[in-house]
């Protein structure tokens, strides 16, 4: 093989040159592909629609829905101006899953580090964990009102969840060497948990992290089906009321935007956070 | 003969330590052990594998209780983790979130030195143990050798009275560790710290220690304790081809082997 060859570098860039051509080839090929299968999954389905072999009524129309969305944008919804709705459900989202995941982070800790809490609380956080929380939704609104109160309720229960078992889970895996070297180094209780413990455990938590804030939004919108004035999940269950699964289709889109946008901050953040890590860089 | 009355910085006294099975036998890990090492006495402790020399270092360091017997430091029980003890251990222990700064100053902050004298001392350990230029370095970027050096550097900068080194350079390639090992001598010389030094390898033993210990099979006791009268400062590299250090590893492996071939048959 002539890879043995020191003797050659131009041989060996001319060999690296075509490998970065070769990459750079098959990204754009990928980009190509991924845009075909997306022009065949709209176009047949608005073919579909015009050759009559799908129903609108049921299905919806990529054209109608376009429309839908510029509509909205430029008259406003039924029940209001389009960025109130979204404003709304991020905010109820948003607050829901902050309030969530500093809980559950804390809990996590809390339980993870002392060994009573935990044998006296698992019980019971299993029990919980094993209601469908959505079902809670209901006692909110009762309990809440229709206001984004109730919402962010049910938000804080999706979310806390998740977080607290990644969080808990985080702290027992813990490396026992650098614990025992921290304690030697003369680390206190509370020292441990943040210079230790808290780091450690901070990888868990992230990935937590990016699952919840889906969660929470399925936490506000499903809030909002329960009974809202205001919001994404009212947008949608107005738009089923009147049979117009355009408007459904539409506001799906715009609460897909949010979660993806929200997934796009969080990785940014997880990548600022865990620059010690020597694989986060290779990501992506 | 040693006299009784003379001070050690570490001595266990008829120690005992047992565990309990997840099948519920309990399993001795030492039993009727005695060891002393004297202030800046450097002590290392050979073994069969498994037969409780981790065990040892974690009583000492007051990470674990012994069921029997006394574990004392300079003559006063120990009770919990004692401020005058460091460890190095046999795998990586340093955080590999903070770089090597932050990982050498580590112990005097925890020990509440203000932050700019801590990190004064941390740049002059760094500059000790030859890692200038690399104090903003996180570990996964060093090699092996570098890290136990960042090891080495985080414990030394608390003065520990007694070091604790658990194989500590039994993960590096034979030149690394031979470097590790003569700049381990070097800041025993001027520590002037008690060490027990447990390892497998008993020329690594030997070419370090003032004394070699050499522990049963489980449950461990000390079988036999010699003295080495190597002078010093001694040459790590060539060392282990003078004569008398073979004649005194050839005393001390026969000693050992028996040990290891008893802990085979065991099994």
């Amino acid at each position: 093989m002539t890879e043995t060859t020191v003797s050659a570098p131009l041989a060996a860039d001319g060999r690296i040159e075509t490998a970065v051509q070769r990459m750079r080839r098959h990204r754009r090929l990928v980009l190509a592909l991924r845009l075909a299968v997306l022009v065949v999954l709209i176009g047949g389905w608005e073919f579909g629609v015009r050759l009559g072999v799908i129903d609108p009524f049921f299905f919806g129309q990529p054209s109608g829905i376009v429309t839908k969305l510029i509509d909205w944008t430029e008259n406003g919804t039924s029940i209001g101006p389009l960025w109130m709705q979204i404003w709304v459900t991020i905010y109820e989202a948003g607050a829901g899953f902050l309030i969530g995941s500093a809980m559950g982070i804390l809990c996590g800790i809390a339980l993870g580090r002392n060994q009573l809490l935990s044998d006296v609380f698992s019980i019971y956080i299993k029990v919980a964990n094993s209601i469908p929380r959505v079902v809670l939704g209901s006692i909110f609104i009762v309990a809440l009102g229709l206001g984004a109160a109730s919402k962010i309720a049910l938000a804080v229960v999706m979310v806390f969840f998740v977080v607290f078992a990644n969080a808990f889970q985080g702290v027992r895996e813990a490396d026992k060497n650098l614990i025992a070297n921290a304690r030697i180094l003369g680390a206190s209780n509370w020292q441990m948990t943040r210079a230790v413990v808290l780091p450690s455990a901070l990888s868990w938590i992230l990935a937590s992290l990016h699952v919840s804030f889906g969660f929470a939004l399925v936490g506000a919108i499903v809030g909002e089906f329960l009974g809202a004035r205001e919001g994404m999940g009212l947008l949608i269950a107005t738009a089923q009321g009147s049979f117009d699964s355009n408007g459904v289709f539409a506001a799906m889109i715009v609460i897909a935007i949010v979660a993806l946008l929200a997934e796009w901050i969080l990785t940014v953040i997880e990548n600022r956070l865990l620059t010690w890590r020597p694989d986060t860089t290779v990501n992506e | 003969m040693t006299a009784i009355a003379s001070p050690s910085a570490v001595a266990l006294k008829n120690v005992a330590r047992r565990f309990v099975t997840p099948s519920g036998d309990v399993l001795s890990a030492l039993e009727d052990f005695d060891l002393t090492i004297a202030p800046g006495e450097f002590m290392a402790v050979v073994g069969p594998t498994g037969c409780g020399k981790s065990t040892t270092l974690g009583l000492i360091a007051g990470l674990a209780r012994p069921q029997g017997g006394e574990v004392t430091l300079f003559d006063s029980p120990v009770t919990g983790v004692d401020r005058r003890v460091g460890f190095v251990f046999q795998q990586d222990a340093v955080f590999p979130w903070r770089d090597v700064l932050g990982n050498v100053m580590a112990g005097p902050l925890f020990r509440g030195v203000p932050k700019d004298k801590a990190e004064t001392e941390a740049r002059d350990w760094i500059t000790r143990v030859g890692l200038k230029g690399f104090e903003h370095h996180h570990p996964h970027q060093l090699s092996g050798g570098m890290r136990k050096r960042v090891a080495l550097a985080q414990t030394f900068i608390n003065n520990p009275q007694v070091l604790l080194m658990d194989e500590p350079f039994s993960a590096l390639d034979v030149q690394t560790r031979e470097l590790m090992q003569e700049e381990l001598l070097q800041l025993w010389a001027q520590a002037k710290s008690a060490v027990l030094f447990v390892t497998h390898d008993l020329d690594e033993a030997i070419l370090l220690a003032d004394r070699v210990a050499v522990l049963t099979t489980r449950p461990a006791r000390v079988k036999s304790v010699h003295t080495i009268d190597l002078p010093r400062p001694r040459d790590v590299a060539t060392l282990r081809y003078d004569e008398r250090f073979i004649a005194i590893a050839r005393k001390i492996s026969d000693d050992l082997r028996e040990e290891v071939l008893r802990a085979r048959a065991g099994h």
